[in-house]
């Protein structure tokens, strides 16, 4: 179990600045979401704490000790790739042994923990196949007990879901933080994914163009961003935006709806033209214009609309965030 | 119905066809070799049948009256060594240059498939005096230094699109599973390489079997030439042609050559296709 602090780290290539100065601390245990756009440098900064990059600037500490010239092996670290690179020629129960073989564990252990790790991912029955025989989501599974076979002191994931179609991802979700819970390895999770990144995270990094843009909880993430690139990116759809004077007004999909159907006293009322209903299920979706500015409304209550007419909605005041028209940074009103 | 019988009789025809077509000339040479001269040098024989009885006078001729077997361990022994230079060179060549990011890897290995591009038939001529300076004149040394001039680059350059179709993934897979450099190449890359490495071994083995040019310029005395020149100077004495002799030394040496493809086929087939698609 393990602290990963990052001091300073940059990493650039060439001209291309990936990295651009991060300070981050992982806790003991903690499951840290790596959210952003691709291109954000995220898994570039994964890629650092593995040891598969060496930092431009900057220091990488886990557990107190430095580890910028330590090479991958040695830092105590496991990691789960996107495309998960199986060793095609290998069983799987080799693969899952291979950390332990290439340690100069005998026999007789090497086969207690994989069958441990093999348990623990419920691949207990595939240990005689090769990687081309087992299905996407097994794979995974594969690589995730390969990780952890050697008990690592951090978990670095690369976008591990990304591979999987969406019935599947829902579970393996799932059971990826219920597991993480069990044994506490210290996570690093790369996504682009807003879902997984709030469903897994305990907290979350927003990175864009090489910097941390936010870190806190899913719910101060989601609530209270700390600048329009945070709350555009993060939320399906995104929050909307209205200019008015020299600030940003901010407002979730979810939190403006017909006026008819708040109760609140205080709100901002707005004149909203429908161009659009698309029906979710459970909820709608209305496209429209407020003025000329386009927004969108989340409707999971029954209140009639109709494509092209103009309707009242409104926001409560307590859901609006505001932010500084130059700077795109949150105000406090 | 009848649409099908069509088909099916159109597919089974050229299959009959291509059979036929690449199994004659070992046909011919099968039955060349046992024919008597006699037969072979009547126009008016039917040249695809025995007119006469068989007769072994050209193996005969072929196995005590030249160095044919000398020829064939002499191609053999070039073959093994130039294979071990190969690897060693190109194996590693290949991996830096799949590997190398930026132009610069492209580039080097571009300069590298030029060199092949450069004909023998030019090049005999300025090493055939690197040849003599180092005093390797008819002596299986010359071709075994010279052969790797024309098989390093054309293997580096079948390996190196294998090694770019391994995801690189695999490789940082290893280093992190806690292997350095040399063990994550030794215990995953080159397992994994198995089917382009054969693939390679097969190649160089052709070509040095088939090399002409360096040979002839290189060798001359009998015992140390290999079988290509070695039948072609030895059983074609001025005009005249040892048919007989010449065919049956040509099906022999292709024996091991086609057990060898057979083999290997299913391997030397993925190696080709693992070096322009990706899994």
């Amino acid at each position: 179990m393990a602290v990963v602090e990052l001091i300073g780290i940059k990493k650039y290539f060439g001209h291309v600045k990936a990295v651009d100065g991060i300070d981050l601390e992982i806790k003991d245990g903690e499951f840290l979401a790596l959210l952003g756009p691709s291109g954000s440098g995220k898994t570039t900064l994964m890629r650092l704490i593995a040891g598969l990059e060496s930092s431009t600037e900057g220091k990488i500490i886990i557990n107190g000790e430095i580890v910028n010239e330590v090479p991958p092996r040695a830092r105590g670290i496991a990691m789960v790739f996107q495309s998960y690179a199986l060793y095609p020629h290998k069983t799987i129960f080799k693969n899952i042994a291979f950390p332990l073989v290439v340690e100069g564990l005998n026999k007789e252990s090497i086969k207690k923990k994989v069958l441990w790790a093999a348990g623990l991912l419920g691949i207990g029955h595939l240990l005689g196949r090769m990687p081309s025989q087992v299905s996407g989501g097994e794979k995974q599974r594969v690589a995730i007990a390969r990780a952890l076979v050697r008990r690592p002191k951090v978990l670095l994931m690369d976008e591990p879901l990304s591979n999987l179609d969406a019935k599947v991802r829902h579970t393996a979700r799932e059971e990826l933080k219920l597991f993480q819970r069990e044994i506490g390895v210290t996570t690093v999770y790369v996504t682009h994914d807003q879902a997984e990144a709030m469903g897994l995270g305990d907290r979350i990094a927003v990175m864009n163009e090489g910097i941390i843009r936010q870190i806190g909880t899913p719910e101060e993430i989601y609530h209270e961003p700390v600048n329009t690139f945070v709350a555009g990116f993060v939320g399906i759809p995104p929050m909307n935006f209205i200019e008015q004077d020299s600030v940003i007004i901010g407002f979730r999909p979810e939190t403006f709806l017909p006026t008819e159907l708040i109760t609140d006293k205080d709100l901002m009322k707005l004149r909203f033209r429908v161009e659009r209903v698309e029906n979710l299920g459970s909820y709608r979706l209305i496209y429209g214009t407020i003025g000329d500015v386009k927004v969108i409304s989340n409707l999971s209550l029954p209140y009639p609309i109709k494509e092209r007419e103009e309707y009242d909605f409104s926001v409560r005041l307590q859901d609006i965030r505001y932010f500084d028209k130059e700077k795109g940074v949150s105000i406090k009103k | 119905m009848l649409n099908r019988i069509i088909i099916r009789g159109g597919f089974y025809g050229a299959l009959v066809f291509f059979i036929i077509f690449s199994a004659s000339p070992f046909y011919v040479m099968l039955i060349t070799m046992f024919k008597r001269g006699h037969d072979l040098f009547n126009p008016n024989n039917n040249p695809f049948f025995f007119n006469e009885p068989i007769t072994l006078e050209h193996l005969d001729l072929l196995f005590t009256q030249t160095l044919y077997t000398k020829f064939l361990l002499n191609t053999f022994l070039v073959g093994i060594a130039v294979v071990a230079i190969t690897i060693i060179f190109a194996v590693p060549a290949a991996l830096s240059l799949a590997r190398m990011a930026g132009r610069w890897g492209e580039n080097l290995g571009i300069g590298i498939f030029l060199t092949y591009l450069i004909p023998p038939t030019l090049l005999f001529i300025p090493l055939s005096r690197v040849v003599s300076t180092l005093g390797l004149q008819n002596s299986l040394w010359s071709l075994i230094l010279v052969y790797p001039t024309f098989t390093v680059p054309f293997c580096t350059w079948l390996l190196m699109s294998f090694f770019k179709s391994i995801p690189r993934e695999i490789e940082e897979q290893a280093l992190i599973d806690g292997c350095s450099r040399i063990n994550a190449f030794f215990k995953i890359l080159l397992p994994i390489s198995i089917p382009g490495i054969i693939t390679v071994i097969v190649f160089t083995f052709t070509l040095v079997a088939h090399e002409y040019i360096y040979a002839l310029a290189f060798i001359q005395d009998s015992g140390e030439k290999t079988i290509g020149i070695g039948m072609t100077t030895e059983l074609v004495r001025g005009d005249v042609f040892y048919w007989g002799a010449l065919m049956g030394g040509a099906l022999i040496a292709s024996i091991p050559v086609a057990i060898l493809y057979t083999l290997f086929l299913d391997r030397i087939i993925s190696g080709l296709a693992m070096g322009t698609a990706k899994r």
